[in-house]
Order: C-alpha cells, then sequence, then structure tokens
C-alpha cells in the first residue's frame, strides 16, 4: 500500500479525507484508484489521455513523479496543484 | 429587475439593478477562479456556469441558486484514451427542445444536454468530421464560441468554431455542413484562400430570431451578414471606424439590427482613438451609426471579448450590456440611444449574461 494525499477541492472529492492508502506498482495505477474509490475527482487530475493535468505537480517521497514513475509499499505521493497563476 | 452574470477571471458576479438606475452586486461565486461564461437558462431558471481552473481543467457547474451549492455536471469531456484534453467551455445555449442545452468548447467540440445540464455528452456528428485533423486554432484555442438555434426549430443549428468556421446542421447535430462562403481572411496568402480549413476565424455570430435565416458576423477582420442561413456571407463593415472585433448583438425584434463593438485591428485590441463606442445598423449592415452618449470618450483604451455583450428584451427597451477586460461594465436601458455605468473595478471581464 502507498498513501497519497490530496488536499483543497480534491480533499473534498475524495471523501472528505487528505489520505489515502491505495494499491499500486505506478503513479498512474495510484491515480486511477483513488478515481474507482472516489468517482468524484474523476476528471480533476489526470485529463482524457490519461495524463496528469498540466498544472499539477505529483511528488513520490518529496521527489517530482510523473505518471511511470515507480511506487513501492509505504511510498508517499503527494498531489499539489503547481505554484502558477495570475 | 434585470439580473446580471458577469464571468470574470477570478469568480462568479451576480448583479441585479435597472439600467440607469445603478446595480448591486448580489453575489460572487467561484471566488478566485476564472469562470469563462454563465447564464441562466430562462426556461427553467437553472443557472449554469462553466469555470477552467487552471490545475483541475474545465467543467460546468450547475445550480438554482447563485449563492448556494453549485454541482458539478457530468459528461463534459472528451472521449477518452484519445490524444487531446478539452482545455476550455466556451458558451452554453438553450436549444429549441424541452430541457436541451449546448455547450462549445475547445478543442471545436459541442456537447449537447437533454436534462437541462445536469448531464452532458458530446455531438459526435461534429466531434467526427473527417476534416478535424486539420482544423487549425485561432489565437483563444480552437474554439466552438457561438451557437445559433433556430427558433422553433431544433434541428438547425449553425455553430462558430475559430478558426475553422461556420457548421450548419439541419437535422439536430447528426451531420453538419461547412458554410463559409464568402468570407474573406485577409490575413492568409491568396494561395491559401482555397484551402478550406484555413484561417475561418469566426469571432461571434448571432441570428435574427425574427427572420431566423439571417445571421450577423464579426470575423476577424471583417463583418458580415447572411441571408441564407448561413451558407453565404456578404461583407457588410464599411462605414465602421474598424471591421474588427470580437463580440456582436442583435435586437430580436428586428431583423435589420445589429450592434457591435470595434477594436482598432489584430495588432491593436483596444477602442479606436480612446474612445469606447458601440456601432449600430437598422438597415442589414448599409449603414452604421455610433452609439457612445455615456460611454467614455477619452483615454479609455478597453477590450471587450466576444462573450462579454449581451442583451435583454427588445425594441426601444432593448437592454444592452458588455463589460472590458479593465473590469468596467456598461449598460443601455434603451436600444443603445444612452448608457451608464453598471460595475467599475471587477476582475477582467470575461462574459456578460443578462436576464430578468
Amino acid at each position: 500500500m502507498a498513501v497519497v494525499s490530496v488536499r483543497g477541492p480534491l480533499r473534498k472529492l475524495t471523501g472528505g479525507s487528505a489520505e489515502h492508502e491505495l494499491e499500486g506498482e505506478t503513479v498512474i495505477e495510484l491515480l486511477r484508484g483513488l478515481e474507482s474509490r472516489h468517482p468524484a475527482v474523476g476528471g480533476w487530475i489526470l485529463d482524457e489521455r490519461g495524463l496528469i493535468r498540466r498544472h499539477i505537480n505529483v511528488f513520490v517521497n518529496g521527489e517530482r513523479g510523473a505518471e511511470q514513475t515507480t511506487v513501492r509499499s509505504g511510498d508517499r505521493v503527494e498531489v499539489l496543484p503547481a505554484i502558477t497563476g495570475g | 429587475m434585470t439580473e446580471l452574470l458577469i464571468g470574470t477571471k477570478k469568480g462568479l458576479f451576480v448583479l441585479e439593478g435597472e439600467p440607469g438606475s445603478g446595480f448591486e452586486i448580489t453575489t460572487r461565486a467561484f471566488a478566485g477562479e476564472p469562470v469563462d461564461y454563465a447564464m441562466r437558462d430562462p426556461r427553467s431558471g437553472r443557472l449554469l456556469a462553466t469555470m477552467t481552473s487552471p490545475f483541475y481543467g474545465p467543467k460546468i457547474f450547475h445550480s438554482d441558486d447563485a449563492a448556494g451549492d453549485w454541482e458539478q455536471a457530468e459528461g463534459v469531456a472528451l472521449p477518452e484514451g484519445g490524444d487531446k484534453a478539452l482545455e476550455r467551455i466556451w458558451v452554453i445555449a438553450s436549444g429549441e427542445a424541452d430541457g436541451l442545452l449546448f455547450a462549445g468548447g475547445d478543442p471545436g467540440v459541442l456537447f449537447e444536454s437533454h436534462d437541462g445540464g445536469a448531464n452532458w455528452e458530446i455531438n459526435a456528428g461534429l466531434w467526427d468530421q473527417p476534416s478535424r485533423p486539420q482544423w487549425q486554432p485561432g489565437g483563444g484555442g480552437l474554439c466552438l464560441h457561438s451557437i445559433a438555434t433556430w427558433p422553433g426549430h431544433p434541428d438547425r443549428l449553425a455553430v462558430a468554431v475559430s478558426a475553422a468556421g461556420m457548421w450548419l446542421s439541419e437535422d439536430g447535430g447528426r451531420s453538419w455542413r461547412r458554410g463559409n462562403e464568402g468570407l474573406n481572411p485577409r490575413y492568409i496568402p491568396e494561395e491559401a484562400l482555397q484551402d478550406e480549413n484555413a484561417g475561418k476565424c469566426v469571432h461571434h455570430v448571432e441570428r435574427a430570431p425574427k427572420q431566423p435565416e439571417r445571421l450577423f458576423m464579426q470575423f476577424h477582420g471583417g463583418v458580415y451578414r447572411s441571408d441564407d442561413a448561413g451558407s453565404s456571407w456578404s461583407p457588410i463593415g464599411d462605414g465602421l471606424p474598424s471591421d474588427f472585433g470580437f463580440p456582436l448583438m442583435v435586437d430580436p425584434a428586428d431583423p435589420d439590427s445589429a450592434y457591435v463593438i470595434p477594436l482598432v485591428a489584430d495588432m491593436d485590441r483596444v477602442t479606436p482613438d480612446g474612445r469606447v463606442r458601440v456601432y449600430e445598423t437598422r438597415d442589414g449592415g448599409s449603414t452604421w451609426s455610433p452609439r457612445g452618449d455615456g460611454l467614455p470618450a477619452e483615454n479609455a483604451y478597453l477590450t471587450v471579448l466576444r462573450q462579454a455583450f449581451h442583451r435583454h428584451g427588445e425594441g426601444p427597451k432593448l437592454e444592452l450590456y458588455f463589460g472590458a477586460t479593465s473590469g468596467d461594465v456598461f449598460g443601455s436601458g434603451d436600444a443603445g440611444a444612452t448608457w451608464s455605468t453598471v460595475a467599475t473595478r471587477l476582475p477582467p471581464v470575461f462574459s456578460v449574461f443578462a436576464v430578468n
């Protein structure tokens, strides 16, 4: 099990919980698992292409990750909006 | 009492008031988020707003109370597994059948709802156009921004895509054909004019409800009129200080009427001479008259976007409202004869929708 951490509107869309224990070997598998468990978050992190949205950053144990980044049991995956905007 | 729904870069503002007597902000929703367009379906009273979070992508929300909870609509997405993602929803329009709504977006996509906006599905006829891979986006993306329904005929539709031009349907959107004859994109090489996918940068289209085969268009350089339901177009921009601009409105009572807000040019998208004026025609575009009484007459270099001009009512009591990226909103309660300031210092205005 890895832990996926979300905040802001994503927390509300995932049942109000900031942390979610999920099975998966890659970031994309974890995020798909999160969508399966909480359908309301569908389309908010991943777009129709199955890509992490451009202004969302994913960190695995504090290092920048991407869709295919390998995840091991006990890893911590943080989903954060980028520092951007105007 | 008129209600104005103002979509801005930093949320939706709801204003209420009477033209000439002042408006008050009654509600702000989606604080901090860009609201590209908002409308109230006059049939159901339901509010619909489209918000494109820079982080979480474009969504449509609906509510019966702007100050209450907004619910996310379902189905507003491209087919999964493709090579494109939905970038933005530009417009939502009421259809001619019960519960029918349309939404247009980038990349050149039309959505339909048959339940008043809670659930949406992609219009496959337009999405599957064989020429789609050759469609070119305008500066604002490949945006489907204008949806012109035909009063009393749900099957007849015209939509405009920048820069893939006009698309017409007579079977409720199952099949589509182009409607670009006569349009002259002055900004592409002459040898490219025959390329039907090149540079059909339509900025806004409105239908004349009492003569539905008539449409007016603000083009990327040119104002046009069609008298054959959008199949072909004739230029009507002579007499304007500039034929470049974005929004366009009509008086529903008068099929010879149209209003535009000229900007200097595509390389200088501000009101000409620092003066804000709406131009009106009452003879189908043969002549144009400036309407600026009450609008800023000097040192005002405003940009008015394509969805930031709307109307309510008709005839002598036609109300007109437009907003600028400066955050100013102006209104007229007498068909443009006189104007007053409705709001100032809002965030940049993306859209205006008037209803009562």
